[in-house]
């Protein structure tokens, strides 16, 4: 029988069988967060269990923790949810990368840049874009926090097979296109639940000759087309990422070798079939930017807010209510639209890559009058990098904003948070309502077409800016 | 702006058990939030998952919708609306759930009193079907004792058109017999699928994590002969 990677993946880690087609699924590591994690170990203690693999369990603080002066948490609820990881970690023997330390970041990025993140590997965590890395050839997916505690208590996850898709995406990117508009493009194909109860496989030559920081951001949104993972075969790019730098976890020299050799077997054999697929044309993709509130309500840079029984997997209503929330019109340009804030960040976009091609474009230039921008590094090791590079400078210099790492204003749980009817750019992954603060619009672009549109106070096409 | 309700909430300091509560049949008042897409943002905006506990989340559910600036109620939203108080049942559009994994929009769901949501699957080309509900929220209800019940959009469109022709209407859903029946003139029943494993789930109210430590010694066999590939850091 031909096998996909999911295949793969899923039977070396089939722990037994159970009732009605469900599996108890082994679990390699589990990232937690201090979010999603307090209720779950709140329930450990009061049914008296531990935590049956703390080595492979690893914390970090992303979501509450301010990126300019990390020193004070100055809102009190966000305080104890950090207090309440260090004390969880303590008392279950569960590594933290706490404030301060240099490992510490967005639970997404940490991950992949200590070798954490292994091919072929299960991983969860009680975020949704865990996805993220599946990049690797991991089978990674976001979980709940009663799950976030089932797999505390016993590295195994109860689950049930999820259908395979594959995105094959052909030809070539052209200068300045990305695969952040890969995957926006996808997800205005198949609409926001196109990917429901489906694992996708990424594949095609678009993919092959991305960086594994470029694959990432495909896998991250997985979850935004409603998969639960994203997949990419690992290959040649991907073991020269694990072996290249430091990464304290990862497996080194002849156990690397070893592992290449085993990892060299995970991709879908070449005859297997999978229960749906599609085709995306890269070589005529265009940067794409969100004008809606769902990141199905997408468009080439160069086209305009559509009429409002035009848009493809959404129904007049839902258009209507977008549009109104987003204070913009039928027919008008997406280059017209003007900005009050540009966010560069988050583990969608929030890596070293990222913020090179950002400031690339910020070099030499200013952030337009009255315009505010963010760059916020997705962990301390990428900020360290950065400025190693004087990226950090050049970014200062256009007028901008350099923070420290954590989620920010991707979510806005802490201090960075739009205000009502501001509107953004954004590199992240969700322009839903209020998403990034009451009010507050969102439009998802790349890193370099968010850096253009701060420049220009406007939406741009980088490509003949 | 006012401050923070949630500062001010002894239930946010209660630490009790997830207990789950079984699922066999249950009658009440159904309520429509005509919306597709409804995502995990709108039912419970972020700012309160900072709490560390697991209850005083139901007055939160559609926080940004249900209360005006001010903090009062927005008399607008149906979940407000004297005909539709205490319901128990709520019915949707498609993609129910979408966005993140929080399961407080979950705890905010059952909270507030709700015990069923319905969402439409849609039929797609070649006879595939999009699933009503997001597939992580759909896996945090079943953990809840919630049940997501799907059906085909022509019924979840009579189900909207018999609300608005009769607030308050109830409805009886029989996991067992896997039936939907709302009370209105006429009555109407529906039959949906489901899962045989969530449903059994359901219907025993069941310890997840007891039930798969029962399986302790496949999961302790599977751990000796498996490799993690964790490098001794």
């Amino acid at each position: 029988m031909k096998q996909t990677l999911y295949d793969k993946i899923w039977s070396r880690h089939v722990v037994t069988e159970l009732a009605d087609g469900w599996t108890l699924l082994f679990i390699d590591r589990q990232l937690v967060h201090e979010v999603t994690s307090p209720q779950a170990f709140d329930g450990l203690r009061l049914a008296g269990r531990k935590v049956r693999h703390p080595e492979l369990t690893f914390a970090t603080l992303d979501h509450n923790v301010p990126t300019d002066d990390q020193t004070v948490i100055r809102d009190p609820v966000s305080k104890a949810q950090v207090e309440a990881l260090r004390k969880n970690c303590k008392e279950f023997g569960i590594r933290l990368f706490d404030i301060g330390t240099p490992e510490i970041g967005v639970v997404h990025i940490v991950g992949p840049e200590l070798g954490i993140t292994l091919p072929g590997t299960t991983i969860v965590c009680g975020d949704s874009h865990t996805a993220t890395h599946g990049a690797f050839g991991a089978l990674a997916h976001g979980i709940g926090t009663s799950e976030v505690e089932h797999v505390l208590a016993t590295q195994t996850l109860r689950q049930k097979k999820f259908k395979t898709f594959r995105v094959e995406y052909a030809g070539r990117l052209q200068p300045h296109v990305t695969s952040k508009d890969m995957v926006l493009k996808l997800i205005g194909e198949i609409g926001t639940a196109g990917g429901t109860g489906c694992v996708l496989e990424f594949t095609g030559a678009a993919v092959r000759a991305l960086s594994m920081e470029a694959r990432m951001t495909i896998c991250n949104m997985a979850i935004e087309a409603g998969a639960r993972a994203g997949l990419i075969g690992p290959d040649e790019t991907t073991f020269n990422y694990i072996a290249a730098g430091d990464r304290p976890y990862a497996p080194r020299g002849a156990a690397l070798e070893q592992a290449i050799a085993g990892w060299k077997t995970l991709a879908t054999d070449p005859d297997a079939t999978f229960d749906r697929t599609l085709t995306i044309d890269c070589e005529q993709l265009a940067p794409q930017v969100t004008w809606g509130t769902s990141p199905g309500m997408v468009t080439d840079v160069t086209g305009v807010v559509p009429q409002l029984d035009q848009v493809k997997g959404y129904g007049r209503a839902d258009v209507e209510a977008a549009l109104a929330y987003m204070g913009l019109r039928p027919g008008m340009k997406i280059t017209d639209i003007k900005l009050d804030t540009v966010f560069i960040g988050s583990c969608t976009n929030g890596r070293i890559e990222d913020l090179r091609e950002a400031a690339a474009v910020f070099r030499g230039r200013q952030v337009a009058a009255g315009l505010r921008a963010l760059i916020v590094p997705g962990s301390a090791r990428v900020k360290a990098q950065a400025e190693a590079e004087g990226l950090d400078k050049v970014f200062t210099a256009a007028g901008c904003e350099w923070r420290y790492a954590g989620c920010s204003m991707c979510l806005a749980m802490n201090p960075d948070q739009l205000r009502p009817g501001e509107r953004c750019a954004a590199t992240t992954n969700r322009n839903f309502e209020g998403r990034q603060g009451k009010g507050g619009r969102t439009h998802l672009v790349g890193p370099a077409m968010a850096a253009a549109a701060a420049i220009a106070g406007h939406f741009v096409d980088i490509r003949t800016w | 702006m006012s401050p923070p309700r949630f500062l001010l909430l002894p239930s946010t300091l209660n630490h009790e058990p997830s207990t789950m509560n079984p699922f066999t049949i249950h009658t009440g008042t159904v309520v429509a939030v005509d919306r597709a897409n409804i995502d995990t943002d709108a039912l419970i905006p972020k700012q309160f998952l900072k709490l560390i506990g697991r209850t005083g989340f139901g007055q939160f559910l559609f926080n940004d919708w249900r209360y005006l600036e001010n903090g009062q109620p927005n008399g607008e939203f149906d979940l407000n609306k004297p005909a539709f108080k205490g319901a128990t049942i709520l019915v949707a559009r498609n993609n129910f759930g979408c966005g993140s994994s929080r399961e407080h929009a979950v705890w905010a769901v059952a909270q507030y009193g709700l015990r069923v949501v319905i969402a439409p699957w849609r039929a797609e080309a070649g006879g595939e079907r999009t699933p009503g509900f997001a597939d992580i929220f759909r896996n945090n209800c079943v953990k809840n004792g919630v049940l997501t019940l799907e059906l085909s959009e022509p019924e979840v469109d009579k189900i909207f058109g018999v609300i608005k022709a009769q607030p308050g209407v109830t409805a009886t859903v029989d996991l067992p017999k896997q039936t939907l029946t709302l009370h209105g003139q006429p009555e109407q029943s529906f039959q949906f699928e489901i899962d045989p494993g969530v449903k059994d789930y359901l219907l025993r109210g069941l310890d997840d994590i007891a039930l798969t430590l029962e399986k302790e010694a496949a999961i302790t066999a599977f751990e000796q002969q498996h490799d993690v590939q964790l490098a001794p850091a």
